[in-house]
């Protein structure tokens, strides 16, 4: 077994994940990024999309989270992500952001149209 | 003297009043508890958050391209105080500390000659202002709707700020509020946060970090989301030391409530008395009399 990372994902009211893991992808804002043990430190601010988290080595993302956007650091022990707002992927209303959209579109809110688009995206793969 | 049913309301006005008094001191200890969680539970994202900005800034050098939110408009000339207090009062002096720190800043940044604006959120401590330099108010946030103080309710707080300071309306922000110690002691502190004044960071480990963008861009990112978590923060310390305070103030006032219907009961017991003594002296006295 090799060695793991200490995940933890953050919110400004609680805590919401700490986990011990194998990888995670984290939606950087200039490139999605993988995070394995013994990762360079570093720090990166997130756009709008996916964490993808695997507990296995070389298994399946069994963690999804979307991110509004934050930031990510990455330590010689761990990986810690700031987001404001984090929902697990599995409880996207699809139906919802499909008509919120749509209500951006005709509004022309660009933020917004692109913060729902990656959040449909997620959700439907 | 007053009379024995004078005497006997009052004592039932003052055992009433001790009640309102228990139910609110067991309330404020129960969203005390709410509040001190809720406080506890945000403490990691607001440690994290100081930790990153400390060992940006000690990689960053202030010049004059550096961000606005961090560098200053390069004037001290306006000031703007952000004073958080509660929606409610009965709560001992938490407001009226809040509100005399904040005057004696005020009054210090006006006798230096400085322009000062007010930006209140919560309405208590806007009362002693308004009497007296309503002039300088330039808004109030009403949080009355609001049960437990949520992220949201602080970034709208820190977007206006931010878009106030954007828009040139003053040169350096205060935010005011109360630091919870315990429910005895709350602290009325007073934070600067525009320009952000942060710590000196020496994290050490930052030897070979990679940012991502470059340092400038996160930080330009960064803080506006570090005022966001610090203007959260203040409002949860506010919550928690609003709820203590109540409750020292309410288990007070039971007990001097209780001390007075102590008072009140002796009193008419020893007025019951000589009424009763009077009659019997009155009757003998008539007897012998005869």
């Amino acid at each position: 077994m090799a060695e793991l990372l200490d995940f933890e994902l953050v919110s400004p009211e609680r805590r919401l994940a700490r986990a011990t893991v194998a990888m995670v992808v984290v939606p950087g804002s200039e490139g999605d990024f993988g995070v394995l043990p013994g990762h360079a430190p570093m720090m990166s601010t997130i756009r709008p999309g996916a964490i993808h988290i695997h507990e296995t080595d070389g298994g399946p993302a069994t963690m999804r989270f979307f991110v509004d956007g934050g930031f990510a650091e990455v330590t010689e022990t761990g990986l810690t992500i700031l987001a404001e707002k984090a929902t697990p992927v599995a409880e996207i209303d699809v139906a919802a952001v499909a008509s919120q959209l749509a209500a951006a579109r005709t509004a022309g809110d660009d933020a917004a149209i692109a913060r729902l688009e990656a959040m449909q995206a997620a959700a439907t793969n | 003297m007053p009379s024995l049913k004078s005497l006997k309301t009052r004592i039932t006005s003052v055992k009433s009043t001790q009640k309102i008094t228990k139910a609110m001191k067991m309330v404020a200890a129960a969203k005390l508890r709410r509040a001190q969680e809720a406080a506890e539970a945000a403490r990691p994202y607001s440690e994290r958050m100081a930790a990153v900005m400390a060992s940006l800034a000690s990689r960053v050098t202030v010049g004059p391209e550096s961000p606005r939110l961090l560098a200053g408009t390069g004037k001290d000339q306006v000031h703007l105080l952000v004073i958080c207090s509660s929606e409610r009062g009965l709560a001992g002096g938490f407001n009226s500390n809040i509100a005399k720190l904040a005057r004696r800043t005020l009054e210090e940044l006006l006798a230096q000659g400085k322009t000062v604006k007010l930006l209140f959120v919560g309405k208590k401590a806007r009362a002693p202002f308004a009497r007296t330099h309503k002039e300088l108010i330039v808004g109030t946030v009403d949080m009355s709707h609001i049960k437990q103080v949520g992220f949201a309710d602080a970034k709208a707080v820190a977007d206006d700020v931010v878009a106030r300071f954007e828009a040139g309306e003053f040169d350096v922000a205060h935010l005011f509020f109360s630091t919870f110690r315990s429910a005895l002691n709350q602290e009325p502190t007073r934070l600067q946060i525009i320009p952000a004044a942060l710590g000196s960071g020496s994290s050490g480990t930052d030897a070979a970090v990679e940012y991502e963008p470059g340092e400038d861009a996160i930080l330009e990112d960064l803080l506006p989301r570090n005022l966001a978590v610090q203007v959260f923060r203040a409002l949860l310390e506010n919550a928690a030391s609003e709820q203590g305070s109540r409750m020292t103030a309410m288990d007070n006032a039971t007990r001097n409530a209780g001390d007075m219907i102590n008072r009140l009961t002796i009193t008419y017991n020893r007025t019951r008395q000589a009424a009763i003594t009077k009659e019997l002296i009155e009757i003998i006295s008539g007897a012998e009399a005869l």
